[in-house]
């Protein structure tokens, strides 16, 4: 049965030609970048090269990328590292509402050791709202957190606009850009902030491979403490061959950033267009126009998310999902939640996340399946049931 | 997919009674939109059996295996032996559901119970 990815920004293949540049640091250049020998020669230059490839992609000088293991790292080491290095300055963070867990996460455990935590609200499509930003920082405030864009319903912020806000006020900018880079054009210098995150599996590069920006006079404390790696910010001997691939896989996002965000852009709007044509009661998540090009979440009323994944998995498509059931915690998405969505919708909300791979092709399989998977979910479903007997009096939310 | 049993994927595949009997004698609902799974049961009573039961479920796979195992358990029962099914029994028969899942989407039993008690308060008033 052919499969059908939609589920892109989970996992993707790494682009062969990224793979091609890793493979060599794990056989005849597998020298440690710290040596003082020759043997660590070519793997010090890979690290370097890739710094060039990554500061291209969003702006930035090469010594101010950190190499880090994850996007959740590099957060940690952005929030944890600049509140410890700072908190004689203040104890106040701000956040966005529907952060990623691992800034999320972080927050809680730092409003255990005394920081204050503001999270601010955000609107039906998911956007935050400068002003509110605004309202709410104190003399206290040392840090403001908040995504690009946020990878389960798409919503790219006003970063400029939110970060301008404490420029020249003393407190530290950071956004999670993970779900952006490589998709959209970056510039740390235009977006005007201190620290951002992004991570190479996002854009055809490996897992494990991940890069924290941070501007100069920007003060952090290492999260992991050792050597004196990563201008001592990270220590542990550095994966060449995943920092490597992080850097070709930002290159090669770099050279084809517009084409592949537009084509994917393309083909995600086809494919939302053909199912909002022929799948009656569907509900689209996140900002209508400000949105990553390869993200499309939509509720699909009076069915719960998790027999919607296996029942498409079963026709070979696969997609995620922001219900309870599906979710290993079994509460349904904190960024569904945020915008407002009525507890049914956020059980029945699917997120697609298309990709290089994707083509306009699927997409009479893919609608033609989604219909009758929806069919036949709704046809057992008592909100189904209920809403037919009811009429029309309670007509769906477009 | 979730780790499910070959007999929860059977069921959730091909989902036995599905539907509301028609003017039904009892009904049982169990469930909300918040923690994700809902259950409406109806059935038919015939010389203290049960003649038929449907079902309508929102729900994850467990959900829907759930209710169609209860629904076949059901058919055919006497009322106080259809009473004695238990949600403990539900999973056992569906080969055992994912310890995550035995809380929230085993509920058909319950379902069930209140679709009888429904019937039994209604014969009682017509008394």
């Amino acid at each position: 049965m052919k499969t059908i990815n939609l589920d892109l920004a989970a996992a993707a293949p790494v682009d062969p030609a990224v793979l091609e540049i890793m493979l060599p640091f794990l056989t005849e250049h597998y020298g440690n970048p710290s040596s003082g020998h020759n043997l660590g020669a070519k793997a010090r230059e890979a690290l370097e090269e890739a710094r060039v490839k990554v500061g291209l992609l969003i702006g930035a000088e090469p010594r101010d990328l950190i190499f880090t293991s994850s996007a959740s790292e590099a957060n940690n080491l952005a929030i944890k590292g600049l509140v410890e290095a700072n908190k004689k300055k203040g104890n106040h963070i701000i956040a966005s509402s529907i952060e990623h867990f691992s800034v999320l996460n972080q927050l809680k455990t730092l409003q255990r050791y005394g920081f204050t935590v503001t999270l601010l609200p955000v609107d039906h499509d998911g956007m935050v709202d400068p002003e509110e930003l605004a309202a709410v920082i104190t003399d206290q405030t040392i840090l403001v957190s908040i995504q690009m864009a946020n990878p389960e319903i798409g919503t790219i912020q006003p970063i400029e606009q939110l970060a301008a806000l404490v420029r020249g006020k003393g407190i530290a900018f950071h956004t999670d850009a993970t779900a952006t880079a490589g998709w959209v054009p970056l510039n740390v210098d235009e977006m005007g902030i201190n620290l951002l995150t992004l991570a190479g599996d996002q854009f055809y590069g490996p897992k494990g491979s991940a890069a924290l920006y941070v501007r100069r006079g920007t003060r952090l404390m290492p999260q992991i403490e050792g050597g004196i790696q990563e201008k001592g910010l990270r220590a542990g001997t550095e994966n060449v061959a995943a920092i490597a691939g992080l850097g070709e896989a930002a290159r090669l996002a770099s050279e084809s950033l517009q084409e592949r965000a537009e084509k994917t852009a393309s083909i995600r709007d086809q494919l939302k267009d053909s199912l909002f044509k022929v799948v009656p009661y569907l509900r689209l998540n996140g900002h209508p126009e400000k949105r990553l090009p390869r993200n499309l979440n939509i509720a699909v009323e009076f069915i719960e998310g998790e027999a919607l994944l296996m029942r498409l998995e079963m026709a070979g498509i696969y997609v995620s999902s922001g219900s309870s059931c599906a979710s290993q915690a079994l509460k349904s998405s904190h960024v569904l939640t945020a915008i407002g969505l009525p507890p049914e919708l956020a059980q029945g909300s699917l997120q697609l996340s298309l990709g290089k791979e994707s083509s306009a092709e699927d997409i009479p399989y893919i609608t033609e399946q989604m219909a009758q998977v929806a069919e036949l979910l709704r046809n057992m479903s008592p909100l189904y049931h209920k809403f037919l007997k009811e009429g029309q009096k309670n007509a769906p939310v477009q | 997919m979730p780790q499910y049993s070959e007999k929860v994927m059977e069921h959730f595949t091909k989902p036995r009674n599905i539907g509301e009997v028609a003017e039904p004698d009892g009904v049982g609902e169990v469930g909300n939109p918040v923690c994700g799974d809902m259950m409406k049961f109806t059935i038919k009573v015939k010389d203290n059996r049960i003649e038929d039961v449907k079902y309508l479920t929102f729900g994850c796979g467990a959900a829907i295996a759930v209710s169609s195992m209860v629904s076949e358990m059901a058919k055919g029962k006497t009322l106080e032996e259809a009473l004695k099914i238990t949600n403990k029994q539900v999973a056992e028969e569906l080969g055992g559901l994912p310890g995550n899942k035995m809380h929230c989407s085993n509920l058909g039993a319950d379902a069930l119970r209140k679709a009888i008690e429904d019937y039994m308060e209604k014969e009682k008033s017509a008394v």
